[in-house]
């Protein structure tokens, strides 16, 4: 899987350009947004204009720059999640199912307690125990309610490589066991490790949002969950502030379609049965 | 019947793992729900009646800690999940029994519509896309991906959330939210019809979010079995195209699928959480906002209970299914 078998798969590219378009906006957010985003000096209520792209809160917050700064918080939730599951995943699925015995016994049997727990019922209880909290509280929990599917697979994908010529050969050789995982069974998944990472960011990012919209989050932190839970608790749309509801919920809408494409293009390059040609 | 009693021993000692969880989770966690009660009461009762109170709620913390967990064992079997904090002096157990046919039935006939449709989608799309001219590319398989995309990465809550202003509130075709108008019986011909009035929206919500997996699951599933032998020889043979796909590769392809219609429906009995908060749908996911907003902990571990057991019945029916639809499975069994 190369860098331009990528760019030539169109939902590739597309996801591709929807993610580096809201990197960028990530890192040049001081430069873009207007107005600090919990700057509460505006006008409360405003309406779109050229001053306030897109209007103000019922706290007098520009809308647009909590938007850009809010960019900042989901993405990096979404790619440290991602990042944290596929650590996860690497000892509970590819390394477990190569050392096989005992081990994996244990091991895969977590998974199968993780895998029967219902996510969702379970991130809401968690944070609910830890009382909301800082991101990084956020982005423990969703790491422990979403690695569990992903291990499975790994898992297979690791069982299936272990006996291979070339494994065996590194293994006779006296490399260390975390050293044939990382360096021959690894590189041999890489497909489909990308893959779970774009899918482990998407449900991160919707996670995040879910959870700060039921105010499970730090609620004075600007974040994309955090504007939809003070929109819908400021009862923006009797008040016909939709573009408040709007604009959040769209910027998630697009982020995760990025992340999903990615998802999806990756699997579809590194799977021969789903290839296009 | 070797099969089904291995199935039924591990569905038992997963149920007990996931009881022992529930014991363990809230006593993992920082603060201590004793003392969140006190403060909730903080005052107002006498020493000798908060003791009682504490009992009832299972709160005994003269007890030790096995103590306290074969008292909780014992508790559950008998259906006992103690007393809400909240609802007081309703027991958690009513409080779910009044939630639950509101979530099973709004909830279940949405994910089935959303299972059929994903899959007739997907299947239709592979098969355009394979089909007659062999890889030529098909647009309803090039729309049909990225919508299936986006679906899946919809945040539930908020697609309520436009729902409800643009259509219950700025066109009033349906309620705002509610599961039934207050005074009218549920039983009554005028209230079932507005059971259903109340319910069509959050249906619809979730069946959109739901279809998009199924879609992308079953589109990639049957991909791989068209690539499969027997479905070239069922070509070579000159089989008309229709029943080559529908009788020979989608049949193949719901098979690996169907275990996650399994998780799915157990999923999705708390997937739609959100959905419940933004409709004031009267069913579980709403009731678990109220016991988070309250901290009510026992109404909380109850609801993650029923929503663990019924993951895993979801699972273990399916896996019973599985013998039936799948002659492999079968065999197996039966040695």
């Amino acid at each position: 899987m190369s860098p331009r078998a990528l760019l030539a798969n169109r939902r590739a590219a597309v996801g591709a350009s929807i993610l580096g378009f809201f990197a960028l906006v990530a890192l040049l957010a001081p430069l873009i947004a207007p107005y600090s985003p919990s700057d509460t000096n505006s006008t409360p209520m405003l309406p779109m204009s050229a001053k306030h792209l897109l209007g103000t809160t019922t706290n007098g917050q520009d809308i647009f720059s909590q938007l850009v700064w809010g960019t900042r918080t989901s993405l990096s939730v979404g790619l440290l999640t991602g990042t944290m599951i596929c650590l996860v995943q690497l000892v509970m699925g590819v390394f477990s199912g190569y050392v096989g015995g005992k081990a994996d016994t244990t091991l895969s049997s977590v998974t199968n307690v993780f895998l029967v727990l219902p996510t969702l019922p379970l991130l809401i209880v968690l944070a609910a125990y830890l009382q909301g909290g800082s991101l990084l509280v956020l982005v423990g929990v969703i790491t422990i309610t979403g690695w569990a599917w992903g291990a499975r697979v790994l898992r297979a994908q690791a069982i299936a490589l272990r006996d291979r010529p070339f494994v065996e050969a590194a293994r006779i050789s006296g490399e260390s066991r975390w050293h044939i995982v990382l360096a021959h069974i690894v590189p041999n998944m890489l497909g489909i490790m990308v893959a779970n990472f774009f899918g482990a960011a998407l449900f991160a990012v919707l996670a995040e949002a879910g959870l700060e919209f039921i105010g499970l989050g730090d609620i004075n932190s600007v974040t994309w969950g955090t504007m939809l839970y003070w929109a819908q608790n400021s009862e923006a749309m009797l008040q016909g502030m939709w573009v408040w509801l709007l604009a959040p919920g769209l910027c998630i809408l697009l982020l995760g379609t990025s992340l999903g494409l990615l998802n999806f293009a990756v699997d579809e390059i590194a799977n021969p049965n789903l290839r296009r040609d | 019947m070797r099969y089904l009693l291995r199935r039924v021993a591990v569905l038992l000692v997963t149920a007990w793992v996931a009881v022992t969880v529930n014991f363990a989770l809230p006593r993992l966690m920082p603060g201590d729900p004793a003392s969140n009660m006190m403060a909730r009461y903080g005052g107002q009762l006498s020493p000798r009646a908060l003791d009682a109170l504490r009992i009832d709620f299972g709160l005994d913390t003269h007890q030790s800690l096995p103590g306290q967990y074969f008292s909780y064992l014992g508790q559950i079997l008998t259906g006992n999940l103690g007393m809400s904090y909240t609802y007081f002096p309703a027991t958690v157990s009513s409080m779910i029994r009044q939630a639950l046919p509101w979530t099973l039935g709004m909830v279940g006939f949405a994910t089935i519509l959303a299972f059929l449709f994903g899959i007739g989608l997907g299947m239709v799309a592979a098969w355009r896309r394979g089909s007659a001219g062999w890889h030529r590319n098909s647009r309803l398989d090039t729309a049909l991906v990225p919508t299936g995309v986006m679906l899946s990465a919809m945040p539930p809550f908020w697609l309520a959330m436009m729902l409800v202003y643009f259509i219950s509130y700025k066109l009033g075709w349906f309620p705002i939210g509610g599961g039934i108008k207050p005074g009218l019986s549920k039983s009554s011909s005028a209230g079932l019809v507005d059971i259903a009035r109340h319910s069509v929206l959050p249906a619809f919500t979730l069946t959109l979010v739901a279809m998009g997996g199924w879609i992308l699951l079953m589109r990639n599933s049957m991909l791989t079995v068209l690539n499969d032998d027997f479905v070239k020889f069922a070509r070579a043979k000159g089989l008309p195209n229709r029943s080559i796909a529908y009788r020979y590769a989608a049949r193949n392809a719901i098979l690996p699928i169907f275990t996650q219609f399994a998780m799915a429906l157990g999923v999705v009995v708390g997937g739609q959480v959100f959905i419940e908060i933004v409709y004031s749908y009267p069913g579980i996911g709403y009731l678990l906002l109220t016991a988070v907003y309250n901290q009510d902990y026992p109404l909380m571990q109850g609801i993650f209970l029923i929503f663990t057991l019924t993951l895993l019945l979801a699972n273990f029916l399916v896996e019973m299914l599985y013998v039936f639809i799948d002659p492999r499975v079968r065999v197996e069994a039966g040695k």
